[in-house]
Parts: C-alpha cells; sequence; structure tokens
C-alpha cells in the first residue's frame, strides 16, 4: 500500500504537467502538432485499452480493430454528413457503450477458449463484423461507405484528450483495487483463481468490456477525422495488431509502459512516412523485429535497467572514492 | 453428521471409467482419508467434489445442499476449499497477496480489506510464513508452496478443506510438521478430507479411510481395519 502511495504521488506531478502541456497545446501548437498528437492519443488508447484485459490475464486479443470500428460506424449512423442526429460527447459515449456491450456479448461466449483459439476468434469476429457490414451495404442500402460530419480538429483533439484522461484513471483504479488483484490472479492460475472463490469468468466479461469501451469511443471520435469511413476503413486489421505491438513495445510491466510504447511507435510510423515514404515499412519493420529481439521487456524495461546500472556504477564510484 | 456425501458419482474418460458409482460421505469434524494406487481416481474424484469436473451421473450434496452443477467459486463461498497436487500458486505474486485473494473473495460474505488483510497476516502466521510475507510466491521452496495452498485455502474460511496429497515430496521433517499443521487445523473446527501416498502419515492423522481402485471404493474403515484388510493388501502388494 506504501508503495502504491508513493509512486502515485510520483507520477502525479509529471502526469499533471504533460496535461497541462497537452490541453493548452491548440493554443500554441501548430495545426499539424494537433493533428500528429490526436493520432497519437488514439495509438494509445487502443494499446492501454488492450492491456487492461490481455495484460493481466494473458488471453491475447485481437479484437480491438472490431470494436474500434463499431465505434466508428455508430458515429458514422448518428452524425452522417446530411444532418447530425446527436451531440457529439453523446455519440462517443454510446459508440464505447455499444461497443463495450458487444465485448460483453463476445467475451461470455468465447472466453472459455485459451491461447491461440481466443487469438484466433477475435481476429475473426473483425472479419465477420466487416464481412457483414458489406454485405449490408452491397445488397439492402446499396450503397459504398458513409461520410461522417466534419469536426473542427480542436474538439476532436480534446474530446480525444478526455477520452485518454479517463482511461488512465481507469486503468489506475483497476490496478489499486480487489477487482485487479482477482484480474491479475487469472492471469497466473485461473483454475486455482477459481478455487479461491473468484468468479473468473465475470471478471474476465467485465474487463473485456471495460477496455472495448474505450476503443469503442476512440473510434467515434476517429470517424469525425476520417470523414469517409467503409468497412475497409473502419474494421483495418492492423487496429488489431498495432496495439498488441505498441504495448510489446513499451513493455508491459508498468501502467507508462503502453503509454510510451504507443507514443513512440505512432511519432515513429508518422516520420517515418512523411521522410522515408518508400522505405518507411522496412525501417519500421526492422525496428519491429530489433526491439522484439533485444528488449524483453520493452522500452520501459530498458530504461529501468539502465536506472538500475547508473546508480550502481555511481555507488560503486562512490565507494572507490571513500 | 455427513457434511459431505456422495451418491452414485461417476465420471468417464472416453471409455474409461475414471470414478465408477462411488458412494462416500465425510462426516463433520472428521479427518478422513482417501488412499489408493496411482490412478485409482482419487483426484478426479477430488476435481468432482471442488466442481473442476461435473459427475454425470451422480450427485454431491454439501451440508445436505445438492452442489453439482454449481461453478468452482460458488462451491468455495460455500464453504468447500481445496488444494492441489501439483502446487497451483500465483507465482509473480508475493505469498501475502496470495492469502489476500483467499480473504477477499473466498466467503459470501463480504469483507473490508483492512479486515481481509488482518486475516491473511494471521494465517501467514498459523502455516509459519510471516517472514517471508513480501516474497514472491514463486520464490519459495516446494514446502512452503504447499503452506501458502494451504493458508489461502483457509483464508476462504472453509468448514471442509480438501488436501491433494499434502505431503508428497518433502522429506521426513517436513511430513512431521505438515501431520501437525493438519492437526492444528482440525482442531479449529474445520473437517478435512485429504488424500495420501505417504501411509505413516495418513494411518496416524485419520480417523476413517476410503480406499478407491480402478475407480471403484474398494474399502472403508479406521486405519486399523484398513491396515489389515486382505483386499486392499491385495490392491497395493499383489495377490
Amino acid at each position: 500500500m506504501d508503495i502504491t502511495a508513493l509512486t502515485s504521488r510520483r507520477f502525479l506531478v509529471p502526469g499533471l504537467i504533460t496535461l497541462t502541456v497537452l490541453a493548452t497545446l491548440p493554443l500554441y501548437g501548430s495545426l499539424y502538432t494537433v493533428i500528429l498528437i490526436t493520432t497519437i492519443l488514439m495509438y494509445i488508447i487502443l494499446a492501454v485499452s488492450w492491456v487492461i484485459f490481455s495484460g493481466p490475464t494473458g488471453y491475447m486479443s485481437l479484437a480491438s480493430a472490431a470494436f474500434f470500428g463499431v465505434g466508428i460506424y455508430t458515429a458514422a449512423v448518428l452524425m452522417p454528413n446530411t444532418g447530425q442526429l446527436l451531440p457529439l460527447p453523446v455519440v462517443v459515449a454510446i459508440a464505447g457503450l455499444i461497443s463495450g456491450l458487444l465485448a460483453v456479448l463476445v467475451g461470455a461466449l468465447t472466453l472459455r477458449l485459451r491461447g491461440i483459439y481466443f487469438a484466433i476468434f477475435t481476429f475473426g469476429l473483425v472479419e465477420i463484423i466487416k464481412q457483414v457490414l458489406l454485405y449490408w451495404e452491397f445488397e439492402v442500402t446499396h450503397t459504398r461507405g458513409r461520410f461522417v460530419v466534419l469536426v473542427d480538429n480542436d474538439t476532436v483533439f480534446y474530446i480525444m484528450l478526455g477520452i485518454f484522461v479517463a482511461l488512465m484513471l481507469t486503468v489506475y483504479f483497476i490496478r489499486r483495487s480487489k477487482f485487479g488483484l482477482a484480474l491479475q490472479s487469472i492471469g497466473e492460475n485461473e483454475e486455482a483463481a477459481a478455487h479461491t472463490g473468484i468468479n473468473v469468468t465475470m471478471v474476465k466479461v467485465i474487463t473485456f468490456g471495460i477496455s472495448a469501451i474505450f476503443m469503442g469511443a476512440a473510434g467515434a471520435i476517429m470517424a469525425t477525422r476520417w470523414t469517409y469511413i467503409d468497412p475497409y476503413i473502419a474494421f483495418n486489421p492492423l487496429f488489431s495488431f498495432m496495439p498488441v505491438l505498441m504495448a510489446i513495445f513499451g513493455g508491459m510491466g508498468q501502467l507508462y509502459g503502453p503509454v510510451i510504447g504507443a507514443a513512440i511507435f505512432a511519432y515513429l510510423q508518422e516520420t517515418l512516412q512523411t521522410t522515408f515514404p518508400y522505405y518507411y515499412m522496412l525501417i519500421f519493420g526492422i525496428v519491429l523485429v530489433v526491439a522484439i529481439l533485444y528488449l524483453p521487456n520493452g522500452i520501459v524495461g530498458l530504461i529501468q535497467k539502465l536506472i538500475q546500472r547508473w546508480r550502481k556504477g555511481g555507488s560503486a564510484e562512490q565507494n572507490a572514492n571513500t | 453428521m455427513q457434511i459431505l456425501e456422495g451418491e452414485g458419482v461417476t465420471k468417464y474418460f472416453g471409455g474409461l471409467a475414471a470414478v465408477s458409482k462411488v458412494d462416500f460421505h465425510v462426516d463433520q469434524g472428521e479427518i478422513a482419508g482417501l488412499i489408493g494406487p496411482n490412478g485409482a481416481g482419487k483426484t478426479t474424484l477430488f476435481n468432482l467434489i471442488s466442481a473442476a469436473l461435473v459427475p454425470k451421473p451422480g450427485t454431491i450434496r454439501f451440508k445436505g445442499e445438492k452442489i453439482t452443477g454449481l461453478k468452482p467459486h460458488k462451491i468455495c463461498r460455500l464453504g468447500l476449499a481445496r488444494t492441489f497436487q501439483e502446487v497451483k500458486i500465483f507465482s509473480n505474486m508475493t505469498v501475502l497477496e496470495n492469502v489476500l485473494l483467499g480473504s477477499l473473495f473466498g466467503c459470501s460474505t463480504g469483507m473490508s480489506s483492512a479486515d481481509a488483510s488482518r486475516e491473511a497476516e494471521e494465517l501467514l502466521e498459523f502455516v509459519g510464513l510471516s517472514a517471508v510475507r513480501t516474497t514472491p510466491a514463486k520464490d519459495l521452496t516446494l514446502v512452503n508452496q504447499k503452506r501458502i495452498e494451504v493458508a489461502r485455502a483457509l483464508a476462504t474460511k472453509p468448514e471442509l478443506l480438501m488436501l491433494d496429497e499434502l505431503m508428497a515430496g518433502l522429506n521426513p521433517a517436513e511430513v512431521a510438521q505438515a501431520m501437525e499443521l493438519v492437526t492444528r487445523i482440525r482442531d479449529k473446527g474445520i473437517t478435512i478430507f485429504m488424500i495420501e501416498h505417504v501411509m505413516k502419515a495418513i494411518m496416524s492423522v485419520c480417523d476413517r479411510i476410503m480406499v478407491l481402485h480402478h475407480g471403484e471404493k474398494i474399502a472403508e474403515g479406521t486405519p486399523q481395519e484398513i491396515a489389515i484388510s486382505k483386499k486392499v493388501v491385495e490392491v497395493y502388494l499383489g495377490e
């Protein structure tokens, strides 16, 4: 308990400073910066939401793109460019809830699957929804894609920031609660957890639902940035793989691991794409392979190791002097 | 009074009857033993009682109430806790957290986290693990990991505790300590049902013993009766 209190205080000040810098960004930042940070925040939200469930339980979910896409489509239906039906924050909330409900439903049916089977099923979910929507648009509505109301960049940015803050608070409270402890025990040994009185199915389903809420909300707000969406854009499988890679790249041991991982990853992607349009995928791939081979605990693990070495080196020097 | 009773409990794995039409009971307050050669179906029977597996057919009653078909966490909250043959601890959590989970989730009546940690600390004292309470569970020796399991099971406030080979892999001194622990648990008023291969241990602590062989119950009685039973001797030593 003392340790958590200590770490929370240690992160409170840097956290608040970062938040202030971000909250005032549209006042001094260029339009490009605001849009870039919005994209980075979106990836952070996807990665951290993924870690909420898959981190402690060890269930590898590839359904992120499905929940993200459902959020995108919800926004497209509720805010077509022909006329907005509901205010933006309400739409974002509804999108989150629909994604969350979908996750609860899917989770209740499939969370008995373990390992690779769960991963394959969740990935299949993305394809199923995409194909159903394609069929629907082709056969029933006879349209292709949808246009979404254009929202100004600052509003998109602030709503994304709001989702990010809500997400980080949720993660923080889950980690500190007895619910979080139960979640972790499921990853350690699910059978023992069940025989210790933990309703493992319920804990897993609820957590899966919570993680999907944030993915759906992020999808809804991104839809207004993209303005045109179709099933291929909304249910792009990259949004299932990216969060996993970002979380592994950043390191999942700490709360801020996936945040840092996603931020660096998203920034790298953006800059490489603009500076080396032809070689960007190649460079990106090499960076990824090197990270997975040599950074088993991610960027955060590397930093912790360096700090430890530096401290040890420091004290050795002191000993030598005395 | 019978705290646990089973009627015609059966479990097939494919065509093989791992447990076949077993009637059994455990009396309130006793230490009941379950023995039998390897593959006799002892652990399967434990799994059926704790709902890791579901009997088909057969019914199991706990405190007079039918528990077949309930989920494992429900059975735990009713007051029936167990340990495992191969230790199943939460390896990367501390010893205290392992036990705390039992206090927090194991009983139907809610408990404040302050009470839960106090209780977990007391149980660590009871099994003799107070000194290592902040150590990750995976860093402990086998005997201490088994103690974590016992403390975690006790934290769920059971009326009946099922111990699956608590003494397997322990040296003679550790077996003696484990036997002493078992009697101390019974003295708390908790009924015990245990599977054991260490004969010395089971003969000296149990009030009553059941013998399984090829999934069927072949004998039942006091340790003295079991020791001289012709059938049991045949099964263990051959005809």
